[in-house]
This record gives structure tokens, C-alpha cells and sequence, in this order.
């Protein structure tokens, strides 16, 4: 393991910790944004007795237990007497617990997927949701989540706090909805971590992308036996392996096989396996099929545009979208010839949709229209925020130019 | 906590929703009563008049004027509230989802702030 492989999972080990302990501790109280002031509260503490007293044999459990008398006292206190009348009684008045107690660590329950569960809850706003579960099951700080969400730390802070005040203030229960339930909570729960991963395959928030894959897999692992939720995990990992370095953009299917991760698409299909199941696949499997025909690549030599256009007829039935439908175009363009893949393509979307641009282009230039693919490339160009495109797109557009 | 059930629907009148689907919205209110009072969850419910009946208070450049018809003027007139004590959000969406209405109107789940008691303010927990 490279030493900044290492220093990666020692951080995700930590923040996974943290994410354990904040979502308990927003469990017990209902209230997310207290348990990460308790919980930051019981960190300096630490910071200034463990030099002291040392290190304590379990030191999740200290945490858990500082944290959890500093909640205690703020109940105590008058001034949440009156500003939070959720005030319990009999709870407020326990005596506080000794840290120095012997708690096993394993008997922690994780919370996690109960947290995740609240962070996309209807009653919260679905720009906000991805935000909140990279800001409070993974510990990341309010200024990472801002910039991968191209807003200002201060835009992203605030709408994190209203989030947190509405869970507590409306009392948002922090459980996993049961199995009559699941079905409509899930979705949106799938959809937040989907999000946190589309993020990071824009070019400026490449650092956060182990960290969604990480959000993918521990979601699928605590729910067990939710075929989407392992086809996500899987989807996010076969995408991530074939990430490309930043500032220059190559096409999927142009990608040299050699430049991408093996140990993360062996992990990837390993994944997708763990989702199969007799019976019409959902979304995300039938994405991280699709992820997984390219990934074969690395050892047929060749894409199979036969599969991927199996694929995404499928995925234009389960869950249509206009992405899934240019995306189809494309293929049908590689099977069957650019012009079918441009008779394919659904009329001009308004407002613009820069893929579709993108690819009408595409099977232009492939059909020897130059001059019109030029103006579509152009087009597409404009359309996209990210440089790296922008450049690969300009320049196919500069190639066939006259010759059509 | 309690959690007030705001009922928004377009107003008609029994002649314009014809003789039984008006005797179809009654038997609906009765046993949604009937469901939130054997769930142990309701404490009080209140069917308005519909807004042509209704008369607004408001000081206009320091003046108090008493106006015939609704604060809003709005195609969604609120019909009519249900306050419900139950453990948390999820369990008043639950109970909000069955109420007469939520086919032809927009239905509010609003947690409660402070409630009376003898004409003391409470805090609602």
C-alpha cells in the first residue's frame, strides 16, 4: 500500500469513527447539530487530557462518553430550558457517566444508516442531502462539501444549519423505515450517495471521490440485502477505477485500459455480484452493468456495443431519463451505424442538454458530416463547465471542419 | 409532540360537487375523526366554513380595517386542521397521508411550538 493509499484509509478509519459516534449521539438526542458540537467538545477535551492521563484503552468510547455529558449539560442548562423545550427530565438529571469506564468499543451500535435515512428523509430538501451525509457520517468540513458543491462555505453552512434545525425541530425519528417503508425511502437515499459520487467525476472535486465510493459501500454493507444499494456500491467503484488523471478529457471507449485501477474493478465486479438476483434488475444494476461491459474490456480487447445496447433499452424501460436515451443513441450509433444512432436521438431538448449536443456531434462527424458536426461540437462546447471537455470538444470540432 | 394537519383544497359547494360525492367527502372526515381518535393521536379537529363566510383583520397605515373574505385570495383555501400528538415527524406523515383531501388538495404536517393549557403556554414536546 503507497503511503498515500495508507494515509487515506487511516483518515477514512477515523472519520468513520466519528461518523459512528455523531450518528449515535444525533440518535439519542434527536438533534444532529448538538451531537457534533458535543462531539467536537469531547476532541479537545482529549486533545488536553490524554497528554496528561494518556491515551484511554478505548478511546471511541471516552469520546462517547465525554460527548455525551456535555449533551446532558447543555440540557441542563437554563438557556436550553428555554430555547429547546424537548427538554427530558429524568434524563437531564442522571448523574454523568465516567469516562474512564470500561465500555466496549464493539457494543457501539452504528447508527450510520439510520443517520443516512434522516439526511435524505422527505421533509429535508434534496439539494441539501448529499451535503448533509459527506458533512456528518463522513466528517467532512463544511468548506470540502462547499467546493465540490461549487458554493460558498458560508451558502453551504447555512443551509447545513437550517437542515440540522429542521431534523431536530421537527423531530425527524432516526430509524431505518421498515420493510413496508423501504421501498419509498430508499431512492432518495440511493439518489443522495449517487449525487456525492456525480460530484466528484467532475474534474475540480476529484479528491472527494473515495470518499463517496466509501459512502456507496458502507450503505450497501449496513443494509445487507439491498440489491440497488450493493449496484451502487459497484457503480461507484467501476467508475472510479477508470478515472482518468485531471485536466485532460479522453472518451470512455478511446481510454487505454492500462491507465485504469485493477484492484478497483476486480472490487467493483465482486460488488456487482453481490447484487444479482433472480428477477428484473433495477437502475443501478443495470448502470453498473453497463460500467462493468467496459471494464471487460481490459480483457477482450474490444467494447461490446451488442451488451451496452441490451443495457440501455433495459435502462430506458426501468428508469427512462434523457441521459439514458442519448446515451442509447450513441451505442445504437456504434451497432448500427451513425445514422441510426442519429434517427435514434430524441428531438433537441429544451432547455439545452449539453450530452446530447455532445453526442449528436459525435455521430455527425462519424457519418462524415463535417461542417454540421463542427457546429455541434461547437455547441457542446459551450454547454459543459469543465475545461478538460471543453478543450477535446473544440478540438474534435476543428478536425472535421471543411470536410463535409 | 404535536403536529398540526392543515387541509388546502380548492372550495366547492355541494351543489357544484354533486349530491354524493359530498356525502363521500362527509363519510371520508368521519372516519379519518374516527381513525386519529382510535390511534390515541387526536386532540382536536375543526372543519371551516368555506372563505366566503370569512372576515380579515388588518392595520392598513395604522388604521384597522375589517374585511369581508380570506387573508389570501387563493385558488387553495385552507378547509380545515387536526392537531395530533404523536412520537415524531414520520408518525404525523403517516397519519397525514390518510386524510380526507390529500387527492384533491395539498395536505401540511406542521410541528407545533408552544400549546395552552388552562391559558398557560406550554411548550410542545
Amino acid at each position: 500500500m503507497s503511503a498515500a493509499r495508507a494515509r487515506a484509509a487511516a483518515e477514512r478509519a477515523a472519520r468513520d469513527s466519528y461518523g459512528r459516534l455523531v450518528a449515535l449521539l444525533a440518535a439519542q438526542s434527536g438533534d444532529v447539530a448538538l451531537a457534533q458540537d458535543a462531539l467536537a467538545d469531547a476532541f479537545e477535551q482529549a486533545l488536553t487530557r490524554w497528554p496528561d492521563d494518556g491515551v484511554p484503552r478505548t478511546p471511541d468510547a471516552w469520546l462517547l462518553t465525554v460527548a455525551r455529558n456535555r449533551i446532558r449539560d447543555v440540557w441542563r442548562s437554563a438557556a436550553h430550558r428555554r430555547t429547546a423545550p424537548l427538554l427530558d427530565d429524568t434524563l437531564a438529571d442522571l448523574p454523568a457517566d465516567d469516562p474512564l469506564a470500561d465500555v466496549d468499543p464493539a457494543a457501539i451500535p452504528d447508527r450510520r444508516l439510520a443517520l443516512l435515512f434522516v439526511c435524505a428523509h422527505p421533509a429535508i430538501a434534496p439539494d441539501v442531502r448529499t451535503p448533509l451525509m459527506l458533512q456528518t457520517v463522513l466528517g467532512l468540513d463544511s468548506a470540502q462539501v462547499a467546493t465540490a458543491f461549487a458554493v460558498t462555505p458560508a451558502a453551504m453552512q447555512q443551509r447545513l444549519v437550517r437542515a440540522k434545525r429542521r431534523i431536530a425541530r421537527a423531530r425527524i425519528p432516526f430509524v431505518v423505515p421498515d420493510r413496508s417503508a423501504m421501498a419509498e425511502r430508499l431512492p432518495p437515499v440511493l439518489e443522495a450517495v449517487y449525487a456525492c459520487a456525480a460530484v466528484t467525476w467532475r474534474q475540480d472535486a476529484h479528491d472527494l471521490a473515495g470518499e463517496a465510493r466509501h459512502l456507496a459501500v458502507v450503505l450497501a454493507a449496513l443494509l445487507g440485502d439491498e440489491p440497488e444499494a450493493w449496484a451502487l456500491a459497484a457503480l461507484v467503484t467501476l467508475s472510479l477505477a477508470r478515472r482518468q488523471p485531471p485536466g485532460v478529457f479522453v472518451p470512455l471507449d478511446e481510454q487505454d485500459p492500462a491507465t485504469w485501477d485493477a484492484d478497483l474493478l476486480t472490487e467493483g465486479e465482486a460488488l456487482l455480484r453481490r447484487a444479482q438476483r433472480p428477477g428484473v434488475p433495477g437502475r443501478f444494476r443495470l448502470e453498473a452493468a453497463i460500467q462493468a461491459v467496459h471494464a471487460d474490456r481490459r480483457r477482450t480487447g474490444r467494447t461490446d456495443w451488442a451488451a451496452l445496447r441490451t443495457l440501455y433499452t433495459a435502462l430506458d424501460a426501468a428508469a427512462p431519463s434523457l441521459g439514458g436515451r442519448v446515451a442509447l443513441a450513441a451505442v445504437v450509433g456504434r451497432v448500427d451505424g451513425p445514422d441510426a444512432g442519429l434517427a435514434a436521438l430524441p428531438p433537441e431538448p429544451s432547455p439545452a442538454f449539453q450530452p446530447w449536443w455532445a453526442v449528436r456531434a459525435d455521430l455527425l462527424a462519424r457519418a462524415g458530416r463535417g461542417a454540421q458536426a463542427a457546429g455541434a461540437f461547437r455547441r457542446a462546447a459551450e454547454l459543459t463547465d469543465d475545461e478538460a471537455v471543453r478543450a477535446y470538444l473544440t478540438a474534435r470540432g476543428a478536425e472535421g471542419r471543411g470536410d463535409g | 409532540m404535536r403536529y398540526t394537519i392543515l387541509l388546502h383544497y380548492p372550495e366547492m359547494t355541494a351543489e357544484q360537487m354533486g349530491e354524493d360525492a359530498w356525502a363521500q367527502g362527509e363519510r371520508e372526515f368521519a372516519a379519518y375523526a374516527a381513525t386519529l381518535q382510535a390511534a390515541g393521536a387526536l386532540i382536536g379537529a375543526e372543519v371551516l366554513q368555506p372563505s366566503s363566510s370569512t372576515t380579515t383583520l388588518r392595520t392598513v397605515d395604522g388604521a384597522l380595517q375589517v374585511q369581508d373574505g380570506p387573508f389570501a385570495d387563493t385558488k387553495d383555501q385552507l378547509g380545515g386542521t387536526f392537531v395530533v400528538d404523536v412520537p415524531d415527524l414520520d408518525t404525523a406523515i403517516e397519519l397525514a397521508r390518510r386524510a380526507p383531501g390529500v387527492s384533491w388538495g395539498a395536505v401540511e404536517v406542521r410541528p407545533g411550538a408552544l400549546y395552552t393549557v388552562d391559558g398557560v403556554w406550554t411548550p410542545n414536546a
